[in-house]
C-alpha cells in the first residue's frame, strides 16, 4: 500500500504512470516481428555499455600526446579489471556498427522508411553518421601509430575540398600537424560533445518511432482494425511482450559478444588492429593504412575515384554522397508496396547485389590498393549508387504481389 | 488604452528582438570557433631546421622533423640523376607547374633541387598525407611494384595508404590517387651539404 501511495504522489506531480502506459505497457507494436526485430533493442543496449564503460575509462585515461598511449597499457595491465572495461568498450564499437547495420537492412528489407516513417528513418541515418564521428574520434584516443595516420587521413580529407580547404584543416586540428591539440578536441567531443548529441537523437528515433508505430514484416498498417477497446487487433502491448522477446535477443547477444571479448578481443586485427599497438609515430606511416572494419566499405569508395583536374576532392564526394544519399531513400522507393515479401524479383535481385556489394567494398577497404581491388571497388561503387539512384524506376515497375489485409503467420 | 492588440506592432518587436538575439549568437559563437585555430604556441614553433647531409651515402635517405613534418633528405648517384629526365611522358606534371615548391626549385627542371645530388620535400603524399615510402630503400616490399613502370624508373617514392607512385624527384605519375608532385619546402644547401630547412638564404659554411 505504501508503494501505491508513493505512485500516487509522484503521479499528482509527475506523469509518471501516464509515460509507462502510453510509451511501454500500452504501446501496441505488431504482433508478428520476427529476428530482424531485435537489433533496435540491441543498439540500445549497446549505447549505454558505450557510456558505462566509456565513463570509467576517462578515469584512467590522459589525453595527451604524451600519455595517451602509456595510459591505455596502463589499463590494459594495471588498473584492476581495466583489460575488461577497454575490451567491453572497444568490443562495443565493432558490436554497435554490426548491430547498426542489421538495423539498416531491416529498414531496406521492410520498408521501414517508408511514409509515415521518413523522420524515423532521418533520424536514423543522423545516428549512424554521428556513430561514425564518435567512432573515428575514439579510434584516435589510444594515440597508437594507426590512431595517428588515420587521423591524418580522414582530417585531410576536408583539405581537398576547394579554397576553404587548407583552412578548415588547420581549424579541425588545431595545429600544422596532428598533435596534442587535435587529440585534446577529439577527446572533448568524444566523451562529451557528441555522446550527448546521440542521446538527443535516439529520444527524437524513439519518439518518432512512438508516434508513428512500428513497421511490420507484412509492412502493412495494423491500426486499420481496431478491437472493442480501440487497440489494433495485430497489436500486442511492448511490455511484457516484447520486453521479454528482447531479453532472448539480449541473451544470445551477450554470448557472442562476451566470447568476443574474452577469447578474442582484437578479432584477429579486424576489432583492434595490429599498428594499433606501437605508438603514434608522425615520421612512420604504418605499411598498410586500412580503417576499422565498419569504415572500411566508405574507404574504399575513397581510394576507387582517381585524382582528377588536378585535385582529390572527387573521392571525398562520392564517399559524402554514399552517406548522403541514405537521407533520401524513403523518397527515392516508389513500390506500391513497403515490404520485400510483396514485391517482385526485381527489388529481391537488387538487394542481394547491393548486400554483395557493400561486403566487397568492405574487404577492398582492408586490401592494399593493388591487384583485382581498385577494380572491384570501382564496380562496387556504381553498383552502390545504382542501387539507390535507379529506385525510383524499379522499385515502382517491379510486379508486386497482393498485400493481405491482416499481418500473416500468427492468429 | 485600447482594448485590441496591434499585431503589426507586436510582429516587429518580435522580429527585431529575434534578429537581435541571433546576431548576438553569431557573436557569442566566434570565441568558441577562434579557440579551434592553432594557438600562439602552436605558431611559435615553426623554426628552421639544420641537417648535415654530407653524411648520407647516394642512395641512402634521411627523415628529419620540420614543423612537425617528416622531410626527406636524399642522396642521388649520378647515374639516377643523369635519367631523370627519361620518364617525362609518364609524370602527371613533370614540370611542377601546378605543384608546391618555392621558385629557385621549378626552375632546376627535373631535379627539382638546389643541388641535383640531393633531394629535399616534404614526406607527406599530396593525396591525404601519408608518409610516402623510399621505393630505392633495401628490404622494401614495394621495390617490384615499382619495377612495374618499366626500366626507365629510376625509383622514387611509394605511398603506402592509397597506392601513389612518385619518382625520384617526388614527381607523381600519371592515373595516380595523389594530383600533385611531393611540396618542396623553401630550403637552402651549402657546398659541404649542410641543408637548413625553412629559410631560403644560403647557411654559413662550417667546416
Amino acid at each position: 500500500m505504501a508503494a501505491a501511495r508513493l505512485i500516487d504522489w509522484i503521479d499528482q506531480r509527475f506523469p509518471l504512470t501516464k509515460l509507462w502506459r502510453e510509451q511501454v505497457s500500452e504501446y501496441y507494436a505488431p504482433k508478428n516481428f520476427n529476428f530482424w526485430y531485435y537489433f533496435g533493442s540491441l543498439a540500445l543496449l549497446i549505447l549505454v555499455n558505450q557510456l558505462v564503460t566509456g565513463i570509467f575509462l576517462t578515469m584512467n585515461y590522459n589525453p595527451s600526446a604524451s600519455g595517451a598511449f602509456a595510459s591505455v597499457e596502463y589499463i590494459m595491465r594495471d588498473v584492476d579489471w581495466g583489460w575488461l572495461i577497454r575490451y567491453m568498450h572497444s568490443t562495443g564499437a565493432s558490436a554497435f556498427f554490426i548491430v547498426v547495420y542489421l538495423h539498416m537492412f531491416r529498414a531496406l528489407l521492410y520498408g521501414s522508411h517508408r511514409k509515415p516513417r521518413e523522420l524515423l528513418w532521418i533520424f536514423g541515418c543522423l545516428i549512424f553518421l554521428l556513430l561514425m564521428a564518435e567512432a573515428f574520434m575514439g579510434y584516435v584516443l589510444p594515440w597508437g601509430n594507426m590512431s595517428f595516420w588515420g587521423a591524418q587521413v580522414i582530417v585531410s580529407l576536408f583539405g581537398s575540398l576547394p579554397v576553404i580547404g587548407g583552412g578548415l584543416v588547420e581549424w579541425i586540428r588545431g595545429d600544422y600537424v596532428i598533435g596534442d591539440a587535435t587529440l585534446n578536441r577529439f577527446f572533448a567531443l568524444h566523451v562529451a560533445a557528441l555522446p550527448i548529441a546521440l542521446i538527443f537523437l535516439v529520444i527524437a528515433h524513439l519518439m518518432a518511432l512512438h508516434e508513428v508505430g512500428s513497421n511490420n514484416p507484412d509492412g502493412i498498417d495494423i491500426k486499420k482494425y481496431k478491437d472493442a477497446d480501440g487497440h489494433p487487433l495485430d497489436g500486442i502491448p511492448m511490455h511484457p511482450y516484447y520486453t521479454v522477446k528482447d531479453l532472448v535477443g539480449v541473451a544470445g547477444f551477450l554470448v557472442i559478444f562476451c566470447g568476443v571479448i574474452f577469447f578474442a578481443p582484437t578479432f584477429g586485427g579486424l576489432f583492434l588492429e595490429g599498428p594499433n599497438f606501437e605508438p603514434a609515430n608522425p615520421l612512420q606511416t604504418p605499411p598498410h593504412i586500412a580503417p576499422v572494419w565498419y569504415f572500411t566499405p566508405f574507404y574504399a569508395m575513397l581510394r576507387a575515384v582517381p585524382s582528377f583536374a588536378g585535385t582529390q576532392v572527387w573521392g571525398v564526394l562520392v564517399m559524402g554522397a554514399a552517406i548522403v544519399v541514405l537521407f533520401f531513400v524513403p523518397w527515392l522507393d516508389r513500390s506500391p508496396v513497403r515490404s520485400i515479401r510483396y514485391r517482385g524479383p526485381i527489388y529481391k535481385i537488387m538487394l542481394s547485389i547491393f548486400v554483395a556489394a557493400f561486403i566487397a567494398l568492405a574487404v577492398c577497404g582492408l586490401k592494399p590498393p593493388a591487384g583485382i581491388y581498385p577494380l572491384l571497388a570501382r564496380v562496387c561503387t556504381v553498383v552502390y549508387f545504382a542501387f539507390f539512384l535507379l529506385m525510383p524506376w524499379y522499385a515502382k515497375f517491379d510486379s508486386v504481389k497482393p498485400v493481405p489485409e491482416r499481418v500473416t503467420g500468427h492468429d | 488604452m485600447k482594448d485590441e492588440v496591434d499585431h503589426s506592432r507586436r510582429q516587429l518587436l518580435t522580429a527585431a528582438t529575434v534578429g537581435t538575439g541571433v546576431i548576438g549568437a553569431v557573436f557569442a559563437a566566434i570565441p568558441f570557433l577562434a579557440s579551434w585555430q592553432p594557438s600562439a604556441r602552436a605558431k611559435a614553433l615553426g623554426a628552421p631546421v639544420e641537417v648535415d647531409a654530407s653524411k648520407l651515402e647516394a642512395g641512402q635517405m634521411l627523415k628529419v622533423v620540420w614543423r612537425g613534418q617528416p622531410v626527406f633528405v636524399v642522396r642521388r648517384s649520378q647515374a639516377v640523376i643523369d635519367q631523370l629526365g627519361n620518364h617525362d611522358a609518364l609524370l602527371a606534371d613533370p614540370k611542377s607547374d601546378d605543384s608546391l615548391q618555392p621558385e629557385y626549385i621549378k626552375a632546376q627542371g627535373a631535379a627539382r633541387a638546389r643541388n641535383p645530388e640531393y633531394w629535399i620535400g616534404l614526406a607527406v603524399c599530396t593525396h591525404l598525407g601519408c608518409s610516402p615510402l623510399g621505393a630505392f630503400e633495401p628490404n622494401n616490399a614495394y621495390q617490384v611494384a615499382g619495377t612495374d613502370l618499366g626500366p626507365s624508373w629510376p625509383g622514387g617514392f611509394y605511398c603506402p595508404c592509397h597506392g601513389s607512385k612518385y619518382d625520384i624527384s617526388g614527381r607523381v605519375f600519371k592515373s595516380m590517387p595523389a594530383p600533385k608532385n611531393l611540396t618542396v619546402p623553401s630550403y637552402a644547401i651549402s657546398a659541404n651539404a649542410r641543408v637548413v630547412i625553412g629559410v631560403d638564404d644560403a647557411p654559413k659554411t662550417t667546416t
